[in-house]
């Protein structure tokens, strides 16, 4: 709730004027049984037709006032509740946008992106119908009651009777359903999953004759889904007739209270029929009231979900404080480097340890889960490592600004992201001021010219995800986006699979004839095996590293990867 | 004419729910009547307390109808909405599963052509919209029309001039309700461009958080993302406020029409004391509580009506899903049995769309137990022949023999249960390890699952899992790629079929477990035909029959030898070294 009230902060006026004018609004329609009493006490009571006349002049004038500030009140509390929702998206964004990748795995795209869009949208409407309804109804409420009493103080006791009773019943109804709602939502969940699980299943479901299965289970869901639904309902009925009940036993003492009162003459018929006309008016809000309370309770329970997304901590620049700069030390050293994955048992890398020189290129080999990508992404700080020490440049790694780190590192992954733009704005990610030199520069080296060529130049559209791009051609322009930014240390982290042979030794070739360090991630040896050191890689740690020639030699793993990938050309 | 079509859909799915349609009526008829005694009750009570003198008894008799009338609407009332949640939620679980149930006998061609999100919102948001829809139109409109009616009846009979006061100006709230919505109409349509333009940024800058950070773009998207975000902020604000505009205009000519009652009452009070039927204090009273009730009906009607007009919206949706033509139905065809494994394709002609030629005059002949590689670039159609071999896609022309019978003759899942097949793109249910291994043979022993699971060299890091093989599973999650493929092919081991599609079964697969599954393969393919999509050169190397293919279309078929001898596009792909 703190985030809710902060981002209400911007708008702290437009909070406090809506339900003030809606206050004033409310005022109106609590005159109305006064002006009715007068009629009957006066106007009817003496025959005087200008008198009603006038009082029914009063009404309309009441009507206009009220429509006035109502519209007022609408209109702030439009803009409080849209500005709150914006201002929420905007940390929602920014806050997003800082997590590490730790915690980006966490939470996960799909959960991410419902905070953004559908439970601000709730909260929207919580905070308007808050401001517009939400409080209106309390000061309906309590103010016809004070007026009750302003007409006649003994038999307004009744409303003290009634709005006890009122609430107790609103908040039972209230708290045996809100968590009955939570079911019906994981419910609807679960026939979610089936559905979609059938769309993209749909070629298995069939190849194994599971249609009637599956149908099974859905009709399972669904009665589930019904169950509850039919259940949480027969419950949030009770709020209607309940409150309809109350408010009529109310009327009933109130008629009969009123009727010996009036016997013993402390009180006219006028009076008897305002105070009704004040049972009404909390009636007609209460029925209102009730149906907005679970809106409300929606509201809250997205507005936890945002709440626990502001909550968690982005990524700190820097990890650790004040590192002197070593300057003669290699550009990447590893040493006895472990890292696990939060909440993956047993460590992903564990004893790394190596050093890259100035322009070397290094290889690293193995297979399937071997620790290749986890490795590399220890360099730009993606992941921080949970043992030992990776030092860049003769500084801890730690201690390095996260933007100036990312900067010198160009890093390419494993898969090929392209966004909505054109191929000049995709590839200046690498560098904002490059010129379309230093871009079309980048695209030769990363063998990307032709795409460039294809796609109608720099100023050629790339579609969302860069759909309107072969894999292969996605694969180059990364290459090439990463190199725009003349980066110190360049990763390759599997890129050149989609890649033939022969454009992936092109690529090579040129690589090398760039001063920068050049980390190559691969499952094949002949994308490595002209590198200046390779690191085989093997559940995590090291298995042997060196030439091609030397691990050819010696080392039984690299020989069995080799010859796996050899055999029979 | 769409609406009628809709219509007449739901009411089609009404018909089982004629008892509680039927009660839910008669309950709307009763609260709407109890609703409007109980302030006829009280006026009548408060005419018995004249300051000349009280008449208890009266009033005793009257209150208690008050009472009657509130525990009537209380009852009934209870009744109604439970009535109708067993409507709105009965139909809606119903239509859901006409829905799934026809996803099933879909052809996959409806399901290819449109993303799976557009199908899944039909029957999880428009099926929820509509029914939502319906429970509000059942909840306000029968007892919204009974009650105006009521209203009007029981004015008409006490005064019909103040009625028709009445009559003549309440219509005014909907025009206003009307001319509201239809300018609120063009700022929705703004802020729902608006959304959708902030939405597509925010989904592929979230979803590739992780390049973005790579390249510290998160300060230039928040200035991108500040400039959508105001101008959503902007539509949104008109959108709402608009929108919001209805009510209050609504309330303020109800309260016209209340000062109106008040006026021609309170004459009429004054007019008629002295004649034999006066007009009371007490009536005026009912009357100015008939104003308010008569109005509100109004104003939700209004609200049904547009909100009914989204519902049918979502229901011709879902009733066009449930309507799509199903895959020729097969009820009856004879069942396959277990083949031997030979399959023949004569003069086959297939094109996924009628402009674009892809296979034809196709011919291929597999004998049992033969080896078949399926080779050629990325992109050239290799998936088409599984979709062909398993019928997933029918042929326009031609015929495919599975032991020398035509596939159409027999039914679907006889077929298909000859087949195992891994595809590329692995497919695992949310459902434990156990129920995803044994899924195509629910009745396999323990033993069996695990040995299957030891075969592909899944069997370690499954026992990592959490739970080990009772480990909760699902296509998004934990597995890597190449553990899921693995969990694939032990999936199909387990089955044993005569006939194996293999579509870059082993893609995501490091190399050295490659050659362990490659191996576990073998074994299984031993005296069982198999089509296996593949660009290693060893496994293509000891085919017996390769199919060359290329944009679609299958360009050479021989053994390894013939074709390199023949020089064609094969050759080329082999020296190129059957990259991609």
């Amino acid at each position: 709730m703190k985030h809710l009230f902060s981002a209400l902060k911007r708008y702290r006026i437009e909070a406090i004027l809506s339900p003030l004018f809606k206050l004033l609004e409310a005022m109106m329609e609590l005159m109305v049984p006064l002006v009715i009493r007068a009629i009957v006490n006066v106007g009817i009571e003496n025959g005087d037709r200008a008198y009603i006349l006038h009082a029914c002049l009063i009404l309309a004038l009441f009507a206009v006032l009220g429509l006035g500030f109502a519209l007022t009140a609408q209109y702030f509390a439009a803009k409080a509740a849209v500005g709150t929702s914006a201002t929420l998206r905007g940390r929602l964004f920014r806050k997003m946008q800082s997590f590490s990748f730790s915690r980006i795995d966490d939470m996960g795209t799909a959960s991410m992106l419902t905070r953004m869009t559908s439970d601000t949208q709730q909260v929207q409407t919580g905070v308007n119908m808050t401001l517009r309804l939400l409080l209106r109804s309390p000061i309906i409420v309590f103010g016809a009651t004070a007026m009750a009493f302003f007409v006649d103080a003994r038999t307004a006791l009744v409303f003290l009777g009634l709005i006890p009773l009122l609430v107790v019943v609103i908040y039972a109804v209230m708290a045996v359903c809100v968590p009955r709602y939570r079911n019906v939502q994981e419910r609807l969940d679960d026939v979610y999953l089936s559905a979609r699980e059938n769309l993209t299943g749909a070629r298995v479901i069939r190849a194994f004759r599971k249609e009637e299965g599956e149908r099974a289970e859905f009709r399972q869901r669904t009665k589930a889904l019904y169950t509850s639904q039919v259940r949480v309902g027969r419950i949030a009925a009770l709020t209607g007739p309940l409150t309809y009940l109350l408010v009529n036993v109310a009327v009933i003492v109130l008629v009969a209270v009123g009727a010996i009162r009036v016997d013993h003459g402390a009180l006219e018929q006028g009076d008897v029929i305002a105070l009704y006309n004040y049972l009404a008016l909390i009636l007609v809000e209460l029925v209102k009231f009730a149906n907005l309370i679970v809106t409300v309770a929606k509201a809250a329970s997205c507005m936890k979900r945002i709440g626990a997304v502001l909550d968690a901590e982005g990524e700190p620049s820097t990890l650790t404080e004040g590192d002197t700069a070593d300057m003669g030390a290699p550009v990447v050293v590893f040493r006895d480097v472990g890292f696990t994955y939060d909440g993956g048992g047993a460590p992903a890398l564990s004893g790394i340890t190596f050093t890259a020189e100035r322009g070397e290129t290094i290889g690293i080999l193995g297979g399937t889960g071997a620790g290749k990508s986890t490795l590399v992404r220890l360099l730009p700080r993606f992941y921080a490592a949970t043992a030992g020490e990776v030092r860049l440049f003769g500084r801890d790694v730690n201690a390095i600004p996260a933007e100036e780190l990312r900067a010198k590192i160009g890093y390419v992954p494993q898969k090929a992201v392209l966004f909505r733009g054109t191929v000049a704005s995709n590839l200046r990610w690498g560098c904002e001021n490059a010129d379309d030199a230093a871009l079309m520069r980048a695209a030769e080296l990363a063998q990307a010219a032709d795409v460039v060529e294809a796609k109608g130049g720099l100023a050629g559209e790339i579609a969302q995800a860069g759909r309107n791009l072969s894999g292969g051609q996605k694969q180059r322009l990364t290459i090439a986006r990463a190199l725009v930014k003349q980066p110190d240390i360049l990763i390759l982290d599997d890129s050149s699979s989609a890649l033939d042979y022969a454009t992936d030794a092109r690529l090579r070739a040129a690589l090398k004839t760039l001063s920068c360090t050049v980390f190559l991630v691969s499952q094949r040896v002949s994308s490595v095996r002209d590198a200046d050191k390779i690191l085989v890689m093997d559940e995590g740690h090291i298995a042997d590293m060196g030439t091609h020639d030397e691990l050819l030699a010696r080392c039984p793993l690299y020989q069995e990867i080799y010859r796996s990938q050899t055999e029979g050309a | 004419m769409k609406n009628r079509k809709a219509f007449a859909g739901i009411l089609r799915y009404l018909k089982p729910y004629t008892v509680p349609l039927l009660v839910t009526i008669v309950s709307a008829l009763t609260v709407a009547a109890g609703q409007l005694l109980a302030p006829y009750f009280a006026g009548r009570a408060v005419d018995c307390i004249l300051e000349t003198g009280v008449d208890m008894a009266g009033v005793r008799k009257n209150i208690l109808g008050v009472g009657v009338s509130a525990v009537g609407v209380l009852v009934f009332q209870w009744i109604l909405s439970v009535c109708n949640n067993r409507i709105a939620y009965g139909v809606l679980r119903d239509i859901r599963r006409d829905a799934f149930r026809k996803l099933a006998r879909l052809p996959l061609r409806y399901l290819d052509d449109r993303p799976y999100g557009d199908v899944s919102s039909v029957i999880v948001s428009d099926a929820e919209q509509f029914s939502d829809g319906l429970l509000l139109a059942f909840n306000q409109f029968f007892t919204g029309i009974l009650t105006i009616f009521g209203v009007l009846g029981i004015m008409l009979a006490i005064r019909w001039e103040i009625a028709l006061v009445v009559f003549c100006i309440t219509p005014l709230s909907i025009f206003v309700a009307r001319f509201i919505a239809s300018r609120t109409y063009q700022t929705f349509k703004a802020q729902a461009e608006s959304r959708a333009e902030e939405a597509a940024f925010v989904d592929e800058m979230l979803g590739e958080l992780k390049v973005v950070k790579a390249f510290s773009r998160e300060k230039a998207n928040e200035a991108i993302f500040e400039g959508k975000n105001e101008s959503l902020r902007q539509a949104s604000l008109k959108a709402v406020f608009f929108s919001s505009t209805t009510n209050p205009t609504t309330r303020f000519i109800n309260a016209l029409v209340y000062a109106a009652v008040a006026f021609s009452g309170g004459l009429f009070v004054l007019m008629t004391a002295d004649m034999g039927a006066p007009f009371t204090a007490g009536m005026l009273m009912t009357f100015l509580s008939y104003a308010n009730q008569y109005t509100k009906p109004f104003n939700e009607i209004s609200e049904v009506v547009a909100e009914f007009q989204n519902a049918f919206a979502c229901a011709a949706r879902l009733f066009s899903l449930i309507g799509e033509e199903e895959e020729p139905s097969d009820a009856g065809l004879p069942a396959l049995g277990r083949v031997r494994g030979e399959v023949a394709a004569e003069d086959v002609a297939f094109s996924y769309s009628p402009d674009r030629e892809l296979i034809k005059h196709f011919d291929l002949a597999v004998q049992a137990g033969m080896r078949v590689a399926i080779v050629g670039p990325t992109g050239c159609g290799k998936t088409t022949l599984v979709n062909l071999l398993m019928r997933f896609y029918d042929v326009q022309e031609g015929a495919i023999y599975v032991d020398g019978r035509d596939v159409r003759t027999v039914t679907r899942a006889s077929l298909r249960e000859n087949y195992g097949m891994v595809l590329q793109e692995t497919w695992l249910k949310t459902a434990t390890v156990r129920e995803n291994l044994k899924m195509g043979r629910p009745d396999c022993s323990d033993e069996e699952m695990v040995e299957a699971a030891k075969a592909v060299k899944a069997h370690a890091f499954i026992m990592r899992l959490p739970q080990g093989y009772e480990t909760v599973i699902g296509d998004e999650g934990v597995l890597s790629a190449g553990q899921k493929q693995l969990l694939c092919i032990a999936r199909v081991m387990l089955c044993r079929p005569p006939m194996l599609i293999l579509d870059e079964a082993t893609s995501n697969i490091d190399t050295r477990t490659e050659k362990i599954v490659q191996e576990a393969f073998a074994a299984l393919m031993k005296g069982r035909t198999s089509f296996i999509v593949a660009h290693r050169l060893s496994t293509i190397e000891n085919a017996d029959l390769i199919l060359v293919m290329r944009e679609g279309k299958i360009v050479e078929q021989g053994t390894h030898a013939a074709l390199l001898a023949r020089g064609g596009f094969y050759a080329e792909l082999y020296h190129a070294g059957f990259s991609g």
